[in-house]
């Protein structure tokens, strides 16, 4: 009675309407803008000037510490000028802007690559510039990186794609299902201390379903595993706990419950560029949403902007709300169409305005419904509660208790909120306080 | 696309809002008031307008001298005048409803800040004040079926007068006995809760465990199953299971929570029937446990995912 199966409780809808839409490939661009920071960690190094000629697949930033991601140029043309770029998170960043010059030409670095070792995979990962694709970024190189410890038994693929309207990894899943398999082989190979593989896939892609089983067949480690629809499948945490029930405890990784947890996109063009030597140069993004005409699934060079996807892809209708980069849930609101798809972008949502009216804010009746649907179980109403007092110490303490820091921001104790409280936002808010405050503590010692 | 706006994720919201699950409760006690009004006639209509009409205009005549945003869109106070209503005998005057409606929306909710601010349930304490301040408001009456005067008893009066006899159980079910105007007519109530559970707006462990508990405490005491279903059957314990002692503002979150502030309510229901001075408990133990809800909550911590224990500083 008082048990849990799976986590994550919330009912969102789906409008997986893309989900039989094989990619459609965008026309080369006229120009491209490409920003230098699209991942997790240092923004990457330029190494073109203006004026410069570039390839297809040449590297044109290096990748700038540990955590960071090297970037290549997704189409062929001259290096105009380097901008400056406003992310959606509010950080302003260098971009590289590059203009067709009507040819389709790879570099001639695009050659295979030959991996014998878990190295040379590492090695690949990082030169090819692929960041967790599922949404933060985090440089898929750096992922790997814990392999090496020997202590990882078991690599989940995620491929849950949980949020509405998008299918791009579905139809990763579907399309590339070889690319799959091969990146799948590439660990088997390089890391032997791995003894599982799981493939998470929410119930309701049964098509991805079937082709992965099939796929996989005569693989014995892997195993694909069929998730309930429920929102957050996708959270890394979330998805541990679905599928080899361990709890990654506060404050840790989950390489410290011996599990690694990948994007499947992500080893797909892993999988691809050490085949071909192809980096990560385009990518496949769903346009969809309430104000989109005609839905799609669309391959667009990356730093290709935002309308000429939308226009590629049918235009919009009706009064335009909202455009995001990613899903409903998680995806962030951008200030104008003219921004560029980075590395990290799966999905550009359109919302009418009608769909984007903020729910008229009432005072909590105390319904639990915040705390039903929180993934991590926590009790959101008390984080936004807590706002309120002036007693910072009362306040900290509270945060403190409740664990705050554990929130993923998945959006679901706002989604069922009835009285329409702001709790996703106030969470952001009191983690940025509780963060100030610790810090502070430390420096006083106190802690 | 001009003029996108730029906000807070997450950029859809479900359908669910306070407005729409008091409409669902409302709809869910549908039954019991058409019940109301076939069983004990035009009186019960009058109370009922008189309670719903003067908890509105409280409430809207409150926020507009204090000033605050005018809530009675949310239909809350539709809720607690029904409610009330539901909970009295045909015996109590018109003006009475009117002031216990009042009661109930300004002292217990409006002056505590609101809808969600209030400590007890609004329809409870209104019934309560009513009570003490009046006498008995739920024996008294009889239905139009049965115009004998000694039919005017409840079932649970007679049961602790021992003089007198009690309806039949076919007329418990439907109500044919005296009692408050919403609580006789057992199927209709019956209905509400299970329109509740489908529509989602409650779980089933407050209802389920206050009335078992009622029903296996009774059991034990009176040792006579007979006895035990008119325990269940008569007085306001549906009624109260159902639609008051759920309330979301004055019961704690959590199931386990749920569970024991439900099982504290059947106990002092049973300790006030048997042994207290009024015939029926089952207002009094809600408000008690109303009181200590937030304290049941504390006890009652779920583990976040993740978490781990504080450590003492
Ligand atoms: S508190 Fe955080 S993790 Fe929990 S539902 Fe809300 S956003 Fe998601
Ligand atoms: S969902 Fe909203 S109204 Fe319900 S308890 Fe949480 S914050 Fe309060």
């Amino acid at each position: 009675m008082f048990g849990i199966r799976y986590i994550g409780n919330t009912h969102i809808p789906h409008f997986k309407r893309t989900a039989s839409l094989a990619s459609i490939d965008l026309p080369t661009p006229k120009s491209v803008l490409v920003p230098m920071l699209q991942h997790i960690g240092a923004p990457a190094a330029p190494i073109v000037q203006p004026g410069d000629t570039v390839e297809i697949g040449q590297k044109i930033a290096e990748a700038a510490g540990y955590v960071s991601s090297p970037i290549y140029a997704p189409i062929c043309g001259t290096v105009d000028k380097f901008e400056e770029y406003l992310r959606p998170d509010g950080r302003k960043v260098q971009a590289i802007r590059i203009n067709w010059n009507g040819e389709v030409k790879f570099h001639h670095s695009v050659q295979p690559k030959d991996i014998y070792s878990l190295d040379d995979l590492i090695t690949a990962a990082r030169e090819s510039g692929v960041v967790g694709l599922g949404g933060a970024g985090f440089p898929l190189a750096v992922k790997l990186d814990v392999l090496r410890k020997n202590a990882i038994d078991t690599v989940i693929l995620n491929g849950a794609e949980c949020e509405p309207y998008i299918t791009s990894d579905t139809r990763t899943m579907i399309d590339r299902a070889d690319d799959v398999r091969q990146g799948v082989e590439l660990l088997i190979r390089t890391a032997p201390a791995v003894k599982k593989y799981i493939i998470g896939i929410e119930k309701n892609k049964p098509e991805a379903i079937k082709t992965m089983r099939e796929t996989f067949k005569d693989l014995s480690c892997v195993t694909v595993k069929a998730l309930p629809q429920r929102y957050p499948q996708g959270a890394e945490k979330v998805l541990i706990y679905n599928t080899v029930r361990r709890v990654v405890p506060e404050g840790k990784l989950p390489s410290d419950v011996n599990v690694l947890v990948l994007n499947i996109t992500s080893m797909a063009v892993l999988a691809k560029y050490c085949r071909t030597g192809m980096p990560l140069v385009r990518k496949s993004v769903t346009l969809d949403g309430s104000a989109v005409a005609s839905p799609k699934n669309i391959k667009a060079p990356i730093g290709t902007s935002i309308k000429e996807i939308i226009e590629f892809g049918g235009g919009t209708t009706g009064e335009v709300g909202k455009i995001l980069l990613g899903g409903p849930m998680m995806g962030s609101a951008v200030a104008s169409a003219d921004e560029p798809i980075t590395k990290t972008t799966g999905a550009i949502t359109i919302l009418s305005k009608e769909d984007v009216q903020l729910p008229n804010e009432t005072s909590c009746i105390h319904c639990g419904r915040c705390a039903e649907a929180c993934p991590h179980l926590l009790k959101p109403l008390l984080y936004s509660n807590s706002l309120e007092l002036t007693d910072k110490e009362e306040k900290m303490k509270i945060l403190d208790k409740n664990k705050i820091m554990l929130c993923v921001e998945c959006g679901s104790c706002s989604f069922v909120c009835p009285a329409g409280r702001p709790l996703v936002l106030n969470n952001k808010i009191a983690k940025s306080e509780y963060r100030a405050y610790t810090e502070e503590m430390k420096k006083k010692g106190g802690m | 696309m001009e003029n996108l706006i730029v906000s807070s994720s997450p950029h859809i919201h479900s359908r669910a809002t306070t407005r729409n699950i008091m409409r669902d409760v409302v709809i869910a006690l549908l039954p019991a008031t058409v019940a109301a009004i076939v069983l004990f006639g035009f009186k019960a209509a009058l109370m009922i307008a008189v309670c719903v009409a003067s908890a509105i205009l409280s409430e809207f005549f409150f926020s507009l001298i204090a000033k605050k945003k005018q809530t009675i869109g949310d239909l809350s106070a539709v809720v607690t005048g029904l409610l009330l209503a539901l909970n009295l005998s045909t015996k109590v005057e018109l003006w009475q409803c009117m002031l216990g409606s009042m009661f109930a929306i300004i002292i217990v909710k409006c002056v505590f800040g609101g809808l969600g601010k209030n400590f007890a349930n609004p329809a409870i304490t209104g019934r309560i004040f009513l009570v003490i301040a009046f006498g008995a408001v739920a024996g008294g009456a009889h239905t139009v079926f049965t115009p004998e005067i000694s039919a005017g008893a409840t079932p649970l009066e007679i049961i602790k007068s021992g003089s007198g006899t009690l309806p039949s159980l076919f007329n418990m079910l439907i109500g044919n006995r005296g009692g408050a105007i919403g609580e006789t007519c057992a199927i209709a109530l019956i209905i509400g809760f299970v329109y509740l559970l489908c529509r989602k707006v409650i779980s089933w462990h407050i209802p389920v465990v206050f009335v078992g508990t009622v029903f296996v405490l009774s059991l034990i005491v009176k040792q006579d199953l007979t006895i035990a279903l008119y325990e269940v059957l008569g007085g306001g314990l549906l009624i109260g299971a159902i639609f008051m002692a759920t309330d979301y503002v004055t019961s704690p979150m959590g199931r386990l929570a749920k569970v024991i502030f439900a099982f504290g309510c059947g106990v002092i229901t049973v300790l006030i029937r048997f042994w207290g001075s009024y015939p029926e408990g089952v207002s009094f133990a809600i408000l008690f446990m109303n009181i200590l809800s937030p304290y049941i909550e504390k006890i009652h911590i779920i583990k976040p995912l993740g978490g781990i224990k504080n450590v003492k500083k």
